[in-house]
């Protein structure tokens, strides 16, 4: 993997020319926009709107006055929380869909991928809204669905108690995206080389053999990748909870994550106004948050994959 | 492949240059809002209305999805591409808006003279010096309930707590409805609908109200931890499972006639009269026990300000001027009945229940919600509070005196006046 | 193996499938079958398919009538193509430069592309406004394209570099022995190989951009550059109250993608099996 027909040190022309209109896009309309905003989590606005600067005053409220503090590590909390939903049920799920689909000879394997992701095409304001009708007491679907099963009794609100809704709100994020995972950990086993599962198939391995002790090895980088992005996916979310239990994350911010809590704090709600500056704080919190996983990932986890996969 | 990808791009790049289309030029007027409910009215029957006496202005209502209006609102405001007349939220939301150079000051507006001091309260500095919107219409709370619904169990509407609570026991004992159709999934039901409906008569509206501003009263004495502890005493009456029950359902429920009773806004009307096929009636908040006079929550709840970027402004001046006339107050509280004008014009309801809702204001005391003028201004912010405390109570997750203690002291947290 | 077994086994794995699916698809089921009924029906029998009395399309007429539906549709279609081709043909260039070319700071241009998916985007909001009022291109459709390439691009750049790296080396290495240059080797043998990656990226793009509802709104709000995800919005109120007409309207946004996604998944699959490597 050497550069070849480099003019200028380190930099041949094909390098840049396959990199700068990406690069230039991306930065003019992401990154510029971006740092222009988290560079106000270092001022304060007094009552004309002004901006001064201050400099890490805001990150020093918002970890230790209790008023601030309290929301944020309450926020983490329960984004790390998320997270462990979507690891634990989203991505073995994902993958165990993915190994069944990527089986030879399967019938109606494109039926069945086409319409397992179709929850991911879906808008949020429909998943939210459809899920709340599904599960509201007072439509009765899930009640006589368990009705069925005689689990009646079990039903309960759980869309809105404290200790059940973050993790009814986790299970419909993970229905909606389980078809994420489950398209890119197909797409990694299509890539397996035939002939490295087929001397095991005349050994007479069974398919759970073959998966479990060579596919999944070979597979490692794209679940690492998988979780990598759920990790990201996750502490950027804001949508479902915001479109089903409102910027407040109620009951009692047993929904809070850290995106509803940015969106609160930066853009205000209902008589609470918006505040530029600590909302930069936290997006920044958060960035600070999620480049720690992405920086394990990309100097640990995939350094390490990478040695024992190929 | 790649071939294609460049031919689809080009064609759509070109597509796109020739649907590209610069600013209007021009006196078109636009109005932003969160309100997309009356769309249709503004543009069936306000701005048709405004065009007969000014055919050269044009104007054009175009309201954002009502959860992203803070947000987009202020971020186009910011922007500098926000349209020329701006809907405003009351008290500091707007405040803010004016403060940073937003709205423009409308005291010299022809016409500001039809509202009261209390109307434009909502849409003043702290000093009451300035105005910087034209006040359009107010909100009244109290209890609507399903006419048909009584007449079959025989009930009479209670006027006191006692009689309330004895309605309530019997539409239970009866077990063919739900006597009270309020959830607390969105929290803001259980503060609004449930805390700044009935508290008024225990904090004696304005009295208690403006006595918390000034600090001579505090969240932990009687009259809040009361309210509280009679919202707590409302849910065994509320529909199963109503902690997950979110505001909507509350509405069906009852249109869909399986609760009897609603503890209502009154902009609630004009969607039951299109969704309730049964005949219902509104009562005010019932009196707690030993009180004389009753307290009722009319708040002001929307205004329109005029943005100082617009490149209209005489044109919308001249709208402004007309809405402050005696023709919009009737259009407007006629084409959305359960929004009460704010001007002092007489306008005649043509809906009857509109009608009760607004007859309470000459046999009862007039205030807002007491959250909103100043008190609201901190971190923590009392109104989300206020969300939160209440429907935990109501869940039973929180007891009244918890909340009072909860709320007083994130108030002394900022408030000078009460620390 | 006995044939009987295989026979149970590949039953259990045809069971497995089709409940999940059942699991993904009975809430669109729901949505759909409801869009159609009244709303006294909605509420009675949720489960229950529209039926003589219950059938009702008053939720369609009104968004269908009081709506440039077509324009919406239109707009919505122009801006997820282009986004969509650029950020494939871009993002894949990127993403083959980062995993083949050892150069200095290479790790670190890595890194700088991916911060766009570590930060709420709508923390820009402002900042971008300005700059695209500045460009003049306020309430265009160019704004919105130039803005989501940019939004997406972190991810494709992502998932496209790490299924690069998974590309044999012998493959590069016979081309370039051949003398071939740079260009042919990206356009003729790597882009074919990872077809299956850049099909799932191209899905993973389309979502967000489709279903978006804040850059619209701030960016290209007029009637002429409204995509079909605000256009609906305007049919669900302050109060969601009509859910006959919230789930028609949202019935109508989704259907379209629907389409585009399963016209679409008979060429990704293709890609599929075609790029796999055998």
């Amino acid at each position: 993997m050497s550069v070849r027909g480099g003019k200028f040190a380190g930099f041949p022309h094909h390098v840049i020319v396959f990199l700068a209109p990406a690069t230039i896009i991306y930065t003019m309309f992401m990154v510029y926009p971006l740092l222009d905003s988290i560079r106000l989590s270092l001022y304060s606005t007094d009552g004309t709107g002004a901006f001064h600067f201050t400099g890490l005053t805001n990150y020093i409220t918002l970890i230790t006055d209790p008023e601030w503090s309290n929301a944020f590590w309450n926020a983490l909390k329960n984004n790390f929380k998320f997270f462990c939903v979507h690891m634990l049920v989203q991505n073995p799920i994902g993958i165990m869909l993915a190994a069944l689909l990527s089986l030879p000879k399967l019938k109606g394997r494109t039926a069945y991928r086409t319409l397992i992701f179709m929850p991911t095409m879906l808008s949020v304001v429909i998943i939210g809204f459809i899920w709340q009708l599904i599960l509201s007491p007072l439509w009765g679907v899930s009640e006589s669905l368990l009705g069925f099963i005689g689990l009646t009794d079990w039903f309960q609100p759980w869309l809105g108690q404290e200790g059940t809704a973050l993790l009814t709100l986790a299970l419909i994020s993970v229905w909606q995206f389980v078809g994420i995972p489950m398209m890119l950990i197909y797409a990694a086993l299509l890539n397996i080389p035939e002939d490295l599962t087929e001397s095991a198939i005349i050994d007479g391995a069974t398919h759970w053999e073959i998966f479990w002790h060579i596919k999944l090895p070979l597979i490692l980088p794209t679940i690492a990748m998988v979780s990598i992005l759920t990790f990201v996916a996750n502490f950027n979310a804001f949508d479902l909870i915001y479109s089903v239990k409102g910027a407040l994350a109620g009951p009692d911010f047993s929904t809070d994550i850290m995106g509803t809590l940015f969106y609160r704090t930066f853009f205000g709600f209902q008589l609470q106004l918006g505040n530029p500056t600590m909302g930069a704080t936290v997006a920044t919190m958060m960035f600070g948050v999620i480049l720690v996983g992405v920086l394990f990932y990309l100097f640990v986890l995939q350094r390490k994959l990478r040695r024992y996969a190929l | 492949m790649l071939k294609k990808i460049i031919k689809i791009t080009l064609a759509a790049l070109l597509v796109m240059s020739m649907l590209a289309t610069a600013a209007m030029a021009g006196a078109t007027l636009k109005i932003e809002s969160w309100r997309n409910d009356d769309s249709e009215i503004w543009t069936d029957i306000i701005i048709p209305a405004f065009n007969k006496a000014h055919p050269d202005i044009k104007v054009t209502f175009s309201p954002m999805p009502p959860a992203e209006y803070n947000a987009g609102l202020n971020a186009k405001l910011a922007g500098g591409t926000a349209g020329d007349l701006i809907t405003c939220r009351p008290f500091d939301a707007s405040l803010e808006l004016f403060k940073k150079g937003y709205l423009v000051g409308l005291d010299d507006l022809k016409g500001m003279n039809e509202f009261s001091d209390v109307a434009k309260s909502a849409w003043q500095t702290d000093d009451g010096k300035s105005t910087f919107a034209v006040p359009m219409a107010s909100v009244i709370h109290g209890f609507i309930y399903n006419k048909e619904a009584f007449k079959e169990l025989g009930l009479s509407v209670p006027t006191t707590e006692a009689e309330f609570f004895a309605v309530l026991d019997k539409i239970k004992a009866d077990g063919s409805y739900i006597p009270l159709s309020m959830g607390t999934a969105d929290q803001w039901e259980a503060a609004t609908m449930g805390f700044q409906n009935i508290g008024p008569n225990y904090w004696k509206g304005e009295e208690g109200r403006k006595a918390l501003i000034a600090g001579t009263a505090k969240l932990t004495d009687k009259p809040y931890t009361d309210t509280w502890k009679q919202l707590a005493k409302w849910a065994p009456y509320m529909g199963k499972g109503f902690k997950a029950q979110k505001y909507p359902d509350s509405q069906n429920l009852f249109t869909l006639g399986r609760a009897v009773i609603y503890p209502a806004g009154s902009w609630d009307i004009a969607t039951f009269n299109t969704q309730a096929d049964f005949e219902f009636g509104a009562f005010p908040p019932p009196l707690p026990a030993g009180a004389k006079k009753g307290y009722i929550s009319d708040h002001t709840d929307i205004a329109l300000g005029l943005n100082t970027a617009s490149k209209n402004q005489e044109a919308a001046r001249t709208f402004l001027a007309w809405m402050t006339t005696a023709e919009f107050a009737d259009l407007y509280a006629n084409a959305l009945p359960g929004f009460f004008p704010l001007s002092s014009h007489k306008v005649s309801l043509k809906d009857p229940v509109a009608q009760e809702f607004v007859d309470w204001r000459n046999t009862h005391e007039s205030t807002i919600r007491n959250s909103y003028q100043i008190l609201s201004r901190g971190t923590p912010n009392l109104e989300n509070q206020l969300w939160n405390v209440s429907s935990r109570v109501i869940n039973g997750t929180m007891t009244p005196e918890e909340a009072s203690k909860e709320t007083q002291a994130g108030l002394e947290k900022w408030y000078k006046p009460q620390q | 193996m006995p044939k009987t077994r295989q026979a149970i086994s590949s039953m259990a794995i045809h069971a497995i499938l089709v409940s999940y699916m059942l699991i993904a698809l009975w809430p669109i089921f729901l949505t759909i079958i409801n869009s159609f009924k009244s709303r006294k029906a909605i509420f009675g029998d949720p489960m229950g398919l529209p039926g003589v009395d219950t059938f009702s399309l008053k939720g369609f007429e009104k968004v269908l009538l009081r709506s440039d539906f077509e324009i919406y549709f239109m707009n919505s279609i122009i801006v997820t193509i282009a986004t969509l081709a650029l950020v494939l043909i871009l993002g894949a260039m990127a993403a083959w430069a980062l995993s083949e070319y050892r150069f200095k700071g290479n790790k670190l241009l890595g890194l700088y592309l991916a911060i766009g998916i570590m930060i709420p985007i709508r923390l820009g909001s402002v900042s971008l406004l300005q700059l695209i009022v500045n460009m003049n291109l306020a309430n265009t459709l160019t704004a919105l394209v130039l803005v989501y390439i940019a939004q997406s691009l972190p991810l494709a750049i992502f998932i496209l570099s790490e299924f690069m790296q998974q590309i044999p080396k012998d493959l590069k290495e016979a081309a370039r022995c051949d003398g071939v240059n740079e260009y042919t080797i990206f356009f003729k043998v790597i882009l074919p190989l990872t077809r299956p990656a850049i099909a799932t990226v191209g899905v993973f793009t389309l979502v967000p951009v489709w279903n978006d509802l804040w850059f619209p709104l701030i960016l290209a709000p007029s009637e002429k550059t409204q995509t079909i995800t605000l256009g609906v919005q305007q049919f669900i109120g302050q109060y969601v109250t009509d859910w006959n007409a919230v789930l028609a309207s949202l019935t109508l946004a989704i259907v379209p993608i629907l389409i585009i996604y399963i016209l679409l998944s008979r060429h990704l699959i293709r890609g599929i099996t075609a790029g796999a490597v055998k």
